[in-house]
């Protein structure tokens, strides 16, 4: 196995009295894809928010390329999240007031690029995703399956190096779910990006080279790829 | 132990064998239903469509054509000079065509699965103590691992291809389904199987 991009050791979060995240570990490769399976409330969305730095946990360490994330400020963080992080959720993740090509364009100009220069690197994950067409249409416009799409077409187009997707075909049929995971997961290796992939599917789960499973807020690894 | 073993396997392929052998005399008549053809069309027909990684032996087919031909299924249309099974030229009869669009409305009984070596696995691990959990655990891994080699054979295929392996991966989502339910359940199961 190639070096880890990131990894976690020992992370523990309560939220109030109710253990969210009971020592949970946790590693991925760059072009690697990890699903994250287990039973609703196992803390497998927690896991996600600590592993991506949108929530610190308790206790528990987070290495990111050699840097420690509980050491950043949290200005720092949300630039690693800007730059170097792709997100895709299950729902309501686009900007309804833009338009497709501007939704995907928006993390690179958040990062100092021109609106030009911004949608002329976007346009190419569009005919990715295959919703090239869909550019100039708002999102209250196209069907959630489009979608989640330009979602995952906006997640990649900052050549992230680690992509969290939380149940990112929840709200899909399982043909457009796969037809989602295919483009994704074909993506993320083609630009060796890590993808740590949150899902509850079987048939999603399969899209990945391994999985780990929560349980209680613990990891369990289960068997690596053959 | 070993005995067990030897004769489940045998069990198994014996199992395996009449299914594919009912199916095949079907799949051959339904070949011929587009015209008469040599064994050797059949057996190309039948691996190109459905023979994955297990191409029909000549003797398969041959024997097939012969058994049909006894039933009246199927007759010889014509026949080189030479003789043997591999000149003749087979066509489909009045019968032959009744029998396949039977077999083709028969609804197929779906298998019930009540004796699944599963459950009996896991009733078996509580009862003597062992740690089902992790049974389940390393079931759930080795069904996951043929997933992903089913999904990447997918994505690589053809059409046929995605509805052979597409036809796996939901038997086999079910029976991950069914280890998971099954883990969120095992201290209820355990207080169970030892009452
Ligand atoms: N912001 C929060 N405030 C309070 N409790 C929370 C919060 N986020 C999560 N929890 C609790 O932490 C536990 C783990 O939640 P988490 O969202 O990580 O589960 P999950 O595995 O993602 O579940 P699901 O499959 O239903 O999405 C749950 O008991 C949940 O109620
Ligand atoms: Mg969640």
């Amino acid at each position: 196995m190639s070096s880890a991009v990131l990894t976690a050791v020992g992370l523990r979060k309560t939220y109030g009295t109710t253990p969210a995240l009971a020592g949970a570990d946790f590693g991925i490769s760059a072009g690697e894809t990890v699903a994250v399976m287990g039973p609703s409330g196992s803390g497998k969305s927690t896991l996600l928010h600590c592993l991506a730095g949108i929530v610190l946990p308790d206790a528990g360490t987070i290495m990111y390329g050699g840097r420690k994330l509980s050491a950043l400020s949290d200005a720092e963080r949300s630039a690693l999240r800007r730059s170097e992080f792709g997100f895709v959720f299950q729902f309501g993740q686009l900007v309804p007031e833009l338009t497709c090509i501007e939704n995907v364009a928006l993390p690179l100009r958040l990062t100092g690029h021109s609106r030009r220069a911004a949608e002329r690197a976007a346009m190419p994950w569009l005919e990715r995703l295959e919703v090239a067409d869909l550019a100039n249409k708002r999102p209250g416009e196209i069907s959630g399956g489009q979608g989640q799409r330009v979602a995952v077409a906006r997640a990649l187009a900052t050549a992230p190096r680690v992509v969290f997707a939380d149940e990112p075909t929840g709200a899909l049929d399982s043909l457009n779910g796969e037809r989602v995971m295919e483009l994704l997961t074909d993506a993320a290796r083609a630009t060796k990006a890590a993808v740590v992939l949150v899902t509850h599917d079987p048939r999603v789960a399969a899209y990945a080279d391994r999985e780990i499973v929560v349980r209680d807020g613990h990891t369990r690894s289960m068997g690596a790829a053959a | 132990m070993r005995h067990t073993t030897h004769l489940l396997y045998t069990l198994n392929v014996y199992t395996v064998c009449i299914v594919l052998r009912m199916t095949i005399s079907h799949t051959l008549l339904g070949f011929l239903e587009s015209g008469p053809c040599h064994g050797y069309d059949l057996k190309h027909s039948y691996d190109q469509r459905f023979g994955n990684d297990r191409p029909l032996h000549y003797g398969q087919v041959y024997s097939t054509l012969s058994r049909l031909l006894k039933r009246g299924l199927v007759e010889v249309e014509g026949m080189e000079p030479g003789g043997g099974p591999e000149r003749k030229r087979y066509a489909i009869t009045e019968a032959g065509v009744t029998d396949v669009t039977q077999w083709l409305v028969t609804p197929e009984k779906p298998d019930s699965y009540l004796q699944s070596t599963l459950y009996t696995k896991v009733v078996l691990a509580i009862l003597t103590g062992r740690d089902a959990a992790k049974l389940l655990d390393a079931q759930r891994a080795e069904h996951l691992r043929l997933m992903r080699e089913l999904t990447r054979r997918k994505t690589g295929g053809d059409l046929a291809d995605q509805l052979i392996c597409d036809h796996a991966l939901f038997h086999l989502e079910a029976d991950l389904r069914w280890l998971e339910l099954t883990t969120a359940r095992i201290d209820r199961l355990s207080a169970e199987v030892r009452s």
